[in-house]
C-alpha cells in the first residue's frame, strides 16, 4: 500500500464514523426518552407555548425530516439556533472553541513531556525503588478526580500562596490579546463560506488563543498574564493525563533500551542522555503519538470538568452552562463539535505516524 | 497409565496464581493492595448507619463551616452537616452507578464482542464500526449528553457511563477471539462437528475471561470518576443523598472561604476507592500478561 492509499482509506474511513457520530448524537438528543422541548420549558409552558417553540425549531417534522434536515443543516455548518435565546449555537460554539484549544495545547504538551520524561526515568531504573515510585504516581492521576486536583491547586497555589490566579481565562483589567490584523467581510466577497457559516461580517484575524495572539500583538505583558491564567487549569489536566504517557513510555523505552542498536551507541561512547533521548526515545516515540491521538478523546473529556472548576470560558464550560439552562439543541451542537474536533485530530494523527513510520507505507 | 488430562481453564490457573499472591512480587502486591482499599470502603459504606455520630443529611448539626474538632471529627460545612458522617456514608451512589454500569457493559459489551468476532464479515464490520465511533467519542462528554437527556439518578447515571464504556469490552474480547480462533484446538473442535454455541461457550469464553475481568476493574475505577465528574456538573443524584461527588460540587463555593475539609475529605474518598479498583486492574492485567516480567 502506498502512502497515497493509505492516506486517501483513512480520509474515506473518516467519512462513515463522522455520520455514525452525528446519527448518535440526534438519537441521543431527539430519540431517547424525555422531549428537549418539554424539559426545556418545563411543566408551566402552555401547549401553544410547546407548540410554538417545537415549530421554531422544526420538532414538529416527522422524525427522517428531522434527521435529513439535522444532517443537511450541519454539512451547511448550521447548528441551529439556541433554546434558550433563538441565537446562533454556531457562532456561540465559535467563540468558545479557541479557548479549549488553546486548554487543549498546553495540557497535553504538559501531559506528554512530563509522562515522556518520568517514563523514561522510570525505564531506566526498571525495578528499582525509583521506578516503583514513577508508576505509583502513574497509576495515582489516574484514580483522582480531576476536578478534585484543580480545587486543591486553587486552594494551595492559588488562594494559598496566592501565586497563580484561580479562575477565568484573562485578568480583567486589561483588554484582551488581539492581533492587529482584521479583515472586513462587508466586500464583494461577503458571500464567502466564512461569513455564511458563522453569519458574521468582520472578523480580527485574531487565533483565539490568547497566548499566540498576545505575541501578534508583540506585548510580551499580556503573554505572561495569559501564560499565568493558563498555568493552573493545564497543570492540572495536564498531571491527571500524564500516567497514560508513563505507562506507555516506560514500557517502550524498557524494551528499546536492550536493543542492540543502542548497545552499539553505548559501546561508540555516546553520552548516556544522547544515547536515551536522540536514539532510544526517537524509535520509542511512535506510539507515543498515537497516543497522544487517543488521548485527546480522553482529554476533551477532562477539559470539561477543569473549565467548569476554573470558569474557563470554552467549550466544556458552554455545554455545562447549557445544561443548567436545559438548551437541548445548543449541549446537541456542542457534542458535536467535540465529536468532529476529536476525529480530526485522530485523523491527523494516524496521517502524521504513516508519514513517519515507513513500514505502514509497505 | 495415560495421565490425566488437564481440564482446568485458563481463569482457573489464574486462580491459582492468586491464591499466592503475596509471593508474585509487585504485581500481587497491587491487588492485594487494591483488594483492601475496595472491600474496606464497601464494609465502610455498609456498616455506616451504625457507626456515624450525626445523620448524614441533618442540617445545624453543629455550627457551620466549622474545622475539624474533636465533637466533628473532619468539621462541618456550610448547612451545619457532620463531615466525617457524609464521608462515612457517601460512598453508596458511586458503589451502585459503578456496579451498575460494569454489569450493564458485561451483559451488552460480551455478547456484541463474541457475535461480532465469531460471525465475522459484514456484521463484525458493522458492528465494528459503530464500536469504534463511540470509542472515539470522549467518553464523559458522551455521558454528559446521555445523562442531561435521561435526567438524575442513579439508574441514569449508570446507563450513561455503561453506553460509553461497551467498546472497550467489544474490542478486547474481540481481539482475543479472533486470535483463539485460530488456535488448533478450536479447529479440533470444529472438526469434531462442536456447535458454534458450543465452541463459544465452553472453548472461546473461559480463555477470554482473564482480559474480561482486567477491563472490568479498570471500569469501575473509570465509572466511579466519571460518576463524579457527572454529579460535579449537576448530573449527579438529589441534594437528599450523602454523596462525596456532591460534596466536592458544593464544597467548590467554599474554597474561598478556606474551608479545605469541606473538599479534601470526600475527595480523598473517592482518589482511594478508584485507586483500590486500578491498582486491581494494575496488577492483573500485569499477571496476565507478563511481557515485562523477564
Amino acid at each position: 500500500m502506498t502512502l497515497r492509499t493509505y492516506v486517501v482509506a483513512r480520509i474515506l474511513l473518516t467519512i462513515p464514523m463522522i455520520l455514525i457520530l452525528l446519527t448518535m448524537v440526534f438519537l441521543i438528543i431527539r430519540v431517547l426518552p424525555g422531549d428537549p422541548v418539554l424539559l426545556h420549558l418545563e411543566k408551566h409552558a402552555t401547549p401553544a407555548a410547546v407548540e410554538q417553540m417545537r415549530h421554531q425549531l422544526g420538532l414538529d417534522k416527522p422524525l427522517w425530516q428531522q434527521y435529513f434536515d439535522y444532517l443537511l443543516g450541519i454539512f451547511r455548518g448550521d447548528l441551529g439556533l439556541s433554546m434558550q435565546d433563538y441565537s446562533s449555537v454556531g457562532q456561540q460554539i465559535f467563540s468558545a472553541f479557541p479557548a479549549t484549544l488553546e486548554l487543549a495545547i498546553y495540557s497535553m504538551m504538559i501531559a506528554a513531556s512530563l509522562g515522556i520524561f518520568l517514563g523514561v526515568q522510570a525505564s531506566k531504573a526498571y525495578n528499582k525503588p525509583q521506578d516503583h515510585v514513577i508508576r505509583i504516581f502513574g497509576i495515582v492521576t489516574y484514580a483522582i478526580p480531576v476536578f478534585f486536583l484543580g480545587m486543591v491547586l486553587q486552594l494551595t497555589l492559588g488562594l494559598g500562596l496566592h501565586w497563580l490566579p484561580v479562575g477565568q481565562r484573562f485578568n480583567p483589567t486589561i483588554a484582551i490579546p488581539q492581533s492587529p490584523w482584521y479583515v472586513d467581510l462587508n466586500t464583494p466577497f461577503s458571500t464567502s463560506l466564512i461569513s455564511s457559516l458563522f453569519k458574521i461580517r468582520s472578523v480580527h484575524l485574531s487565533t483565539g488563543l490568547y497566548t499566540f495572539d498576545s505575541l501578534l500583538e508583540g506585548n510580551i505583558f499580556k503573554f505572561i498574564e495569559s501564560l499565568r491564567y493558563l498555568c493552573l487549569p493545564s497543570l492540572t489536566l495536564g498531571l491527571v493525563l500524564s500516567g497514560v504517557f508513563i505507562r506507555l513510555t516506560r514500557s517502550n523505552m524498557f524494551e528499546t533500551l536492550r536493543l542492540d542498536f543502542v548497545t552499539a551507541a553505548r559501546a561508540r561512547g555516546l553520552r548516556e542522555t544522547r544515547v536515551t533521548y536522540s536514539y532510544a526515545l526517537r524509535n520509542a516515540f511512535l506510539p507515543v503519538l498515537t497516543m497522544v491521538g487517543l488521548q485527546f478523546a480522553a482529554l476533551l473529556g477532562g477539559a470539561v470538568l477543569t473549565e467548569t472548576t476554573f470558569s474557563w470560558p470554552g467549550l466544556g464550560r458552554y455545554i455545562v452552562d447549557r445544561i443548567n439552562f436545559r438548551d437541548y439543541t445548543a449541549i446537541q451542537g456542542a457534542v458535536i463539535v467535540f465529536g468532529l474536533f476529536v476525529s480530526m485530530v485522530s485523523l491527523a494523527v494516524d496521517l502524521l505516524y504513516a508519514y513517519l513510520d515507513p513500514r505502514i507505507r509497505l | 497409565m495415560k495421565k490425566p488430562v488437564r481440564k482446568r481453564s485458563s481463569f482457573n490457573n489464574q486462580l491459582l496464581k492468586i491464591g499466592s499472591l503475596s509471593k508474585r512480587g509487585l504485581a500481587g502486591w497491587l491487588i492485594i493492595v487494591g483488594a483492601i482499599l475496595v472491600i474496606a470502603i464497601i464494609v465502610m459504606t455498609g456498616i455506616s448507619p451504625w457507626i456515624r455520630p450525626y445523620d448524614p443529611i441533618a442540617i445545624n448539626v453543629g455550627p457551620i463551616l466549622a474545622p475539624p474538632s474533636n465533637q466533628h471529627l473532619f468539621g462541618t460545612n456550610d448547612l451545619g452537616q457532620d463531615v466525617f458522617s457524609r464521608v462515612l456514608s457517601g460512598g453508596g451512589v458511586m458503589l451502585q452507578v459503578s456496579l451498575l454500569s460494569v454489569i450493564v457493559c458485561l451483559a451488552i459489551g460480551v455478547p456484541l464482542g463474541l457475535f461480532a468476532s465469531y460471525a465475522g464479515g459484514i456484521p463484525d464490520r458493522v458492528v465494528g464500526l459503530v464500536m469504534d465511533s463511540l470509542y472515539a467519542f470522549p467518553g464523559l462528554v458522551l455521558a454528559i449528553a446521555i445523562a442531561a437527556m435521561l435526567g438524575r439518578g442513579v439508574i441514569n447515571m449508570a446507563l450513561s457511563i455503561a453506553v460509553v464504556y461497551i467498546p472497550s469490552y467489544f474490542r478486547v474480547i474481540r481481539s482475543q477471539v479472533l486470535s483463539i480462533k485460530e488456535t488448533s484446538y478450536i479447529e479440533a473442535a470444529d472438526a469434531i462437528g462442536a456447535r458454534n454455541r458450543t465452541i463459544l461457550s465452553r472453548y472461546v469464553l473461559p480463555n477470554i475471561v482473564p482480559s474480561i475481568v482486567v477491563v472490568a476493574t479498570v471500569n469501575f475505577a473509570d465509572a466511579i470518576l466519571t460518576a463524579a465528574g457527572l454529579t460535579f456538573i449537576g448530573l449527579g443524584v438529589p441534594v437528599t443523598v450523602p454523596d462525596w461527588g456532591l460534596d466536592l460540587t458544593s464544597g467548590q463555593r467554599l474554597l474561598t472561604s478556606g474551608a479545605w475539609w469541606v473538599i479534601s475529605y470526600p475527595g480523598l474518598m473517592i482518589i482511594l476507592l478508584a485507586l483500590g479498583f486500578t491498582l486491581m486492574g494494575e496488577g492483573l492485567s500485569e499477571m496476565l500478561n507478563p511481557r515485562l516480567e523477564q
